[in-house]
């Protein structure tokens, strides 16, 4: 699991986003819906489970969610 | 400024009429003049209905609307008898535990590689329509066992089954066409059907559908998933994944009758398809009408409208669809729709689990179609067709075909 200090990259493609506003329903704190698609608050941001929870929601997958240093993929888990 | 409150507006009797597909022009009127109307539903408490895109959405994607607080109310509905619980009343994070679990079956990548099973599926069912020779019904050869074959692949269901299931799961979208204590029946017998299924498949849970996901993450035993909830949401979406996209693809095949040269475009260039099927899920009010309302948490403005906290909202996702601030000629069918923002599938949190899904279906289905029978018409005059009551979705009963 993420360690206090781990910091994660964020990220919605926006050629894929579908505008189901999963992601803003599921984690407001880093998501929110900008003209009808999602988009990311801030980026990196401290680890939070609450980041994947939306990541693996997507239906289509669109937020990438990386290790900021090392660029690891954290999800979605393939 | 004035503030309105509901106590003070007039009730409206609710739902409103949903002949075949037609949407009533009663959602225009209070889209123009009274966007948060007061609805009566025949069960229930009173409750707002929204008709714009902007207050659907907003209702649909803010936390300060709440299903979860709908339990132990007197929810506005259509039948006499509660709604089972399950994940479509709960909240974030809560429903995000169970969410998570299945959302990873139902994405657009895991939905793709489903995409030849379900093409040679349509195409055996259209080889053995033609087999049996004209008139056909595309209800019964097609749009009932397509859906159920997939979802059962998906899940780990054997299709085998159906003849069982298929009847039982009529339960979650009737009002009135079954009596209240046989829908308690049909719920019964499909989890315990489940219950069963999911027992026997103990001895392989390495097979690599839902039920076998489902069960390694239970038997994980990290809290995440108790055996009730698996087995009820194994159940809904069993149920779901047949009721909505049997229903829907007859009610897309009806409307492209209508629009004929919309069908004989379709024929022409399949290329088409994907937005096709968009703008018919955006076209066709599936629902008879809004249910499954939201409560709000506090006091929301909509305008001079002010939803009090504790008061329960309903939403027309057919008349959001429909609204001309969003929508170019929203009453016209139009397959090449530039901006189509949709929300046939909902919106937010309860966005339709199975929609990458039921649109990989329907593509299918619409191509198959287009191609190994591009003369496909029905057999009567729309008049003569029948329609499904007693239902939260619009269905034919059958659509009897030629080719």
């Amino acid at each position: 699991m993420a360690g206090p200090d781990e910091r994660w990259a964020v990220a919605i493609d926006p050629a894929v986003c579908i505008g189901s506003g999963i992601c803003a329903a599921t984690a407001d704190r880093y998501f929110h819906l900008v003209g009808g698609y999602g988009e990311v608050r801030e980026s990196p941001v401290a680890a939070d489970p609450l980041v994947i929870d939306a990541a693996e929601s997507c239906p289509v997958e669109a937020i990438l969610v990386r290790h900021a240093d090392s660029g690891e993929i954290v999800a979605p888990t393939p | 400024m004035t503030i309105v409150l509901g106590a003070l507006m007039t009730v409206h009797a609710y739902p409103f009429r949903a002949d075949r597909l037609d949407l009533d022009p009663k959602y225009a009127e209070l889209r123009a003049g009274e966007p948060l109307s007061r609805v009566q539903l025949p069960f229930g408490e009173e409750a707002w209905l929204a008709t714009r895109y902007q207050d659907v959405r907003l209702v649909l994607g803010d936390p300060r609307f709440s299903r979860a607080a709908s339990v132990g109310r007197d929810e506005p509905r259509h039948m006499p008898q509660s709604r089972v619980s399950g994940m479509l009343s709960m909240d974030p994070p809560e429903h995000t535990r169970l969410r998570r679990l299945i959302a990873k079956a139902f994405t657009a990548r895991r939905v793709e590689a489903l995409r030849p099973f379900t093409l040679g599926l349509a195409d055996s069912y259209v080889d053995a329509m033609i087999a049996k020779g004209a008139p056909g019904d595309l209800v019964q050869d097609f749009a009932e066992p397509l859906p159920a074959a997939v979802i059962c692949e998906l899940l780990g269901v054997p299709f085998e089954d159906r003849d069982r299931f298929q009847v039982w799961s009529e339960a979650i979208i009737s009002t009135t066409s079954l009596p209240p204590e046989t829908i308690v029946e049909y719920y019964q017998n499909l989890f315990g059907y489940i219950a069963t299924l999911v027992a026997k498949r103990r001895a392989e849970p390495e097979v690599d559908d839902l039920i076998g996901a489902l069960m390694r993450v239970r038997d994980d035993d990290d809290g995440r998933l108790s055996e009730q909830e698996m087995v009820q949401m194994i159940g809904g979406l069993l149920a779901a994944g047949q009721e909505t996209t049997t229903s829907q693809l007859p009610n897309f095949f009806y409307t492209l009758m209508t629009f004929r040269e919309e069908w004989e475009r379709l024929v022409a260039d399949p290329a088409l398809i994907p937005g096709a099927v968009e703008e018919l899920m955006r076209f066709i009010p599936l629902g008879v009408g809004a249910a499954i309302p939201r409560y709000a948490l506090e006091d929301v403005a909509f305008g001079d409208v002010v939803v009090r906290a504790g008061e329960p909202v309903l939403v027309s996702l057919a008349s959001a669809n429909r609204d001309p601030d969003v929508f170019e000629e929203p009453d016209a069918l139009n397959i090449q729709r530039r901006s189509n923002p949709h929300i046939g599938f909902g919106h937010g949190a309860h966005h339709c689990v199975g929609a990458q899904l039921a649109r990989m279906e329907l593509q299918v289905a619409l191509t198959v179609l287009t191609q190994r029978l591009p003369r496909l018409a029905p057999a009567v005059p729309p008049q003569e067709l029948t329609w499904k009551s007693g239902r939260l979705v619009r269905a034919l009963s059958a659509l009897p075909v030629t080719w």
